[in-house]
């Protein structure tokens, strides 16, 4: 048999893989924004595939009964009896399903997706009807993100072997020389691939070495070191497939950086006891090079410095993004249908409609003899939707010098207070300090209060009082919170004086003049917040602060958690 | 579906679902979790190894020959039962409720203009499994339905202008991973054990999963083949414990243990005694012993107890440990 070798660049290789083994190697994150790049990536891996697979596009938006079918309302006027519409999930069988800005979807779409990934399975029991049948299909999941929370849902992203990301035009030409029957050859042999089992034991070093937790990183790899192998036309996975198994597979999912043991407590995401869990085998267990060293030269540079901090810091935000979505009007708890009678941009629920027009059936057919539903204004049912806001609730706290410590101490005895409410409401939490010469995101948005505390105490004092950069800092978090479809809240904790302008430069007067500013923009961009004087007597100086912020001001030394907390809770209100 | 026994490690999760599928009446196991550790894996690998069960034939609930219930269309002398598979059934993401509880039969009532009651899932679920994946995703409004049929046992439905009830017992079994967000404390109440899942750290247990699941994939059969006499080792271990669990002895010494350290733990109301003594019986069954010891309080506390916990967000030290260091405490003395 001769020996063919896969195409150079990434991109073109992932295309090649993942058109012939798709079921096996579930999908690829597309990163980047649309345009002559996508689109060539898109048409190279689409020439691969049979013209009769589907390929299905799911907007971001896409309704629950769009996705996994459900009634179909103009059939069932014509037929006179229910008719049901088969799904995305369904239709996309054999073939390749195309999210649209993947990092925008709902939780709840991510995981039916994912479910059905998982299963082979489609399970559907909504509108009055079951039905079940075997989908399956691939992922192209169209990243747009730009920001580090923009990206596609962690659940679904675990679920997808490959992440691309198009910084450049992708050189597609290399797939021309495949064929369709190619593909085919190699897909008949991909499962009589031989591996050593040395390779099988360096995956699981190397992905343990990156903090790869999830096993099916390992089953990805193995995936794509056959796959690789069978389209070269070997029998067994060389060095050279599991070297680009580890390339492609890993570094997206890399948590931390191959470190000496000791770093290996402070690299690990979680909790104090999978520390210990973690840190056991890394001692005896230390990779093999060859493959670590493939992946760290894959990591993106940007990549790597998260990857660098983090194995610093151990303040790692949680991939999740618990809770129903916020931001469409179309989903929620439906708190019943009303009649309506030209409902607009709101969504018909079908099976209420039909309800109220069956008992009238015979008598509006009269004499006719169509079996067509006469439906009448008066039948028509919209949902009410009824929302939960997720609430952020962003605790921003002077930690300079000016702070003496005791008041720094109390300042946390309240936001711990506070944090029981939190936990209590579901909130989420995040968590900024401002000293020296900046302001630091100790802790993103997390409902783990116990990462909140912990930052809380290991949380230093001293220093100049840079307010302006503080307020920049939350500012931007809240905003980003806000395309999120999240409600932020701002908690300031300061005593309005500032030392430190917005450049980092010492003197009091721009630094007055530059958080005078920063504050201006809270109102501006109509960001609630609350203003906790920390200083031992009220000052003007806090309250101004406060009403350039439009911030409601509550002096400290009056403030009890519980007051502070009603306050917080009618600012949110209002 | 993967065999049971060829899971590899992750021994809470499995004692968990035995000692569900030995007594209903534990009330349900919750696994929580790392992604890919197979909990989904491990809960329909447990249908295949659940003992059949009689049920009336034509019957929607799944009920017993001599169930007081109203079989829809069959007259109560013509009653037959036959075995059926014990139903596993899943609670899909993006299910409405008028599938969950059951609803007016749409088709029947545009077509005919009749008023009959289809049965949802709750009835298909009637005493078998329901199982939740993701359970943290489901909506609130669902999550209202199940937790009060599962306290009740019961069905009622009154909506569209029916009005029915049935029986509805079953055993919650739910998955999910808590990144996605947490469990409202009265749902995570309704499980009587929950088991933290986590990922194998050690490299030989991660090689073998991969080799089994490769094993797996490659020919499904074969592999099935290969693993059914271990399985059925544990199904007639199942049905053995089953057979003695009514006879297992609980002496008063054994009940002052289990209540002295549901009070060191201070859990709120008495069910998770309850939990702990029906699931340290159940283990005791398994492993055909006739008499709960210390031994099976230790084991089965961890999962008994651990999210009973008065909940306290700014405690660091996890539940586990610190139902394991009261157990140490109170079974040392």
């Amino acid at each position: 048999m001769n020996h063919r070798a896969l195409p150079q660049e990434n991109a073109a290789a992932v295309a090649l893989l993942l058109a012939t083994n798709p079921h096996a190697l579930g999908g690829v994150i597309l990163g980047g924004l649309p345009g002559p790049w996508r689109d060539s990536w898109l048409s190279g891996y689409r020439s691969l595939l049979d013209s009769e697979q589907p390929w299905k596009k799911v907007p971001v938006n896409i309704g629950d009964d769009r996705l996994l079918g459900g009634l179909d309302f103009a059939a069932t006027i014509a037929a006179g009896r229910p008719m049901y519409a088969t799904g995305v999930l369904e239709a996309a069988n054999g073939g390749v399903l195309v999210l649209a800005m993947a990092e925008r979807m709902r939780p709840l779409t991510a995981s039916v997706i994912s479910e059905t990934m998982d299963s082979g399975r489609l399970q559907v029991e909504r509108d009055g009807a079951r039905r079940e049948c075997d989908t399956h299909f691939s992922v192209v999941a169209l990243d747009e993100g730009l920001e580090p929370d923009e990206k596609t849902p962690d659940g679904l992203a675990e679920r997808l072997a490959f992440h691309v990301r198009l910084d450049q035009s992708p050189d597609m030409s290399e797939l021309a020389q495949w064929t369709r029957s190619d593909l085919q050859r190699a897909r008949r042999r991909i499962n009589s691939i031989r591996i050593r089992q040395s390779l099988l034991e360096q995956f699981s070093q190397a992905a343990f070495a990156f903090g790869v937790s999830t096993l099916r990183a390992e089953l990805f790899m193995l995936s794509v070191a056959r796959t690789a192998a069978a389209l070269s036309g070997r029998r067994a996975v060389t060095d050279e497939h599991a070297e680009l198994a580890v390339r492609l597979v890993l570094p997206q999912r890399a948590q931390r950086l191959p470190q000496s043991p000791q770093d290996d407590v402070e690299a690990a995401p979680r909790e104090d006891e999978e520390q210990e869990r973690e840190q056991t085998p890394g001692k005896r267990d230390m990779p093999d090079d060859v493959l670590v060293d493939a992946v760290l030269a894959s990591l993106p540079d940007k990549l790597l410095e998260q990857l660098a901090l983090s194995a610093t810091s151990s303040q790692r935000a949680s991939g999740g993004r618990g809770g129903p979505a916020t931001k469409s009007r179309l989903r929620g708890r439906p708190v019943g249908v009303v009649v309506e009678e030209r409902p607009q941009g709101a969504r018909l629920n079908i099976l209420a409609t039909l309800k109220a027009a069956a008992p009238w059936q015979s008598v509006r057919r009269g004499d006719s003899n169509t079996r067509r539903l006469r439906l009448r204004p008066e039948d028509l049912h919209i949902n009410r939707y009824e929302d939960r806001v997720e609430t952020t609730t962003i605790f921003v706290v002077d930690a300079s010098g000016s702070q003496a410590a005791q008041r720094l101490a109390e300042v946390k005895g309240a936001i711990e207070l506070l944090l029981n409410d939190c936990y209590v409401r579901r909130d989420q939490v995040a968590l900024i300090a401002f000293r020296k010469e900046g302001a630091d995101v100790l802790l993103e948005p997390t409902r783990a209060l116990a990462r909140v505390k912990r930052s809380l105490s290991a949380l230093p004092g001293g220093g100049g009082t840079p307010l302006a950069a503080g307020l920049d800092a939350a500012r931007a978090m809240a905003l980003g919170l806000k395309r999120l479809g999240r409600v932020p809240a701002v908690v300031l904790m300061t005593d309005g004086r500032a030392n430190i302008a917005r450049d980092g430069s010492p003197g009091p007067d721009q630094a007055e003049v530059d958080a005078r500013a920063s504050a201006r923009l809270f109102r501006v961009e109509g960001i609630e917040s609350l203003l906790v004087d920390t200083s031992r007597r009220p000052k003007p100086r806090a309250q101004a602060l406060a009403n350039e912020m439009g911030a409601t001001y509550i002096a400290l030394p009056q403030a009890d958690a519980n007051r502070i907390s009603t306050t917080v809770q009618r600012t949110l209100a209002a | 579906m993967f065999p049971f026994s060829a899971i590899v490690g992750q021994d809470d999760m499995k004692l968990a679902l035995m000692i569900a599928a030995v007594d209903q009446s534990v009330g349900g196991v919750l696994l929580f979790g790392d992604r890919g550790t197979g909990k989904s894996t491990a809960i329909r690998a447990l249908a295949s190894l659940l003992p059949k069960m009689r049920a009336v034939v034509g019957c929607p609930y799944n009920s017993e020959l001599g169930d007081e219930i109203d079989t829809p269309g069959v007259p109560d002398d013509k009653q037959r039962d036959r075995l059926v598979p014990v139903p596993v059934v899943d609670l899909p993401l993006g299910v409405t409720e008028d599938r969950v509880v059951g609803a007016l039969d749409i088709e029947k009532a545009l077509v005919h203009g009749e008023k009959a009651f289809e049965p949802g899932l709750l009835a298909r679920a009637n005493r078998g499994f329901l199982y939740i994946d993701e359970v943290n995703l489901l909506e609130d409004h669902i999550v209202d339905l199940l937790l009060d049929v599962a306290a009740s046992g019961e069905n009622v439905v009154e909506r569209e202008g029916l009005s029915v009830r049935h029986p509805a017992r079953f055993v919650l079994v739910g998955s999910g991973n808590p990144e996605e967000g947490e469990l409202r404390p009265q749902l995570l109440d309704r499980f009587g054990l929950t088991v933290d899942v986590r990922t194998p750290v050690e490299i030989k247990q991660r090689v073998e999963v991969i080799k089994r699941r490769d094993a797996y994939e490659a020919d499904r059969e074969v592999f099935r083949k290969k693993w059914s006499r271990k399985d059925g080792v544990l199904r007639r271990q199942i049905v053995a414990a089953r057979d003695i669990i009514d006879d297992v002895v609980v002496r008063d010494d054994i009940l002052a243990k289990v209540a002295e350290i549901c009070i060191a733990l201070e859990t709120d109301g008495s069910r998770g005694e309850l939990t702990l003594l029906r699931a340290s019986r159940a283990l005791a069954a398994l492993n055909g012993k006739t008499e709960v010891t210390e031994d099976h309080l230790r084991r089965t506390g961890p999962l008994a107890l651990g999210h009973r916990l008065r909940r306290n967000p700014l405690d660091e030290s996890s539940a586990v440990v610190r139902v394991d260091r009261v157990l140490a405490e109170v079974l040392a003395a």
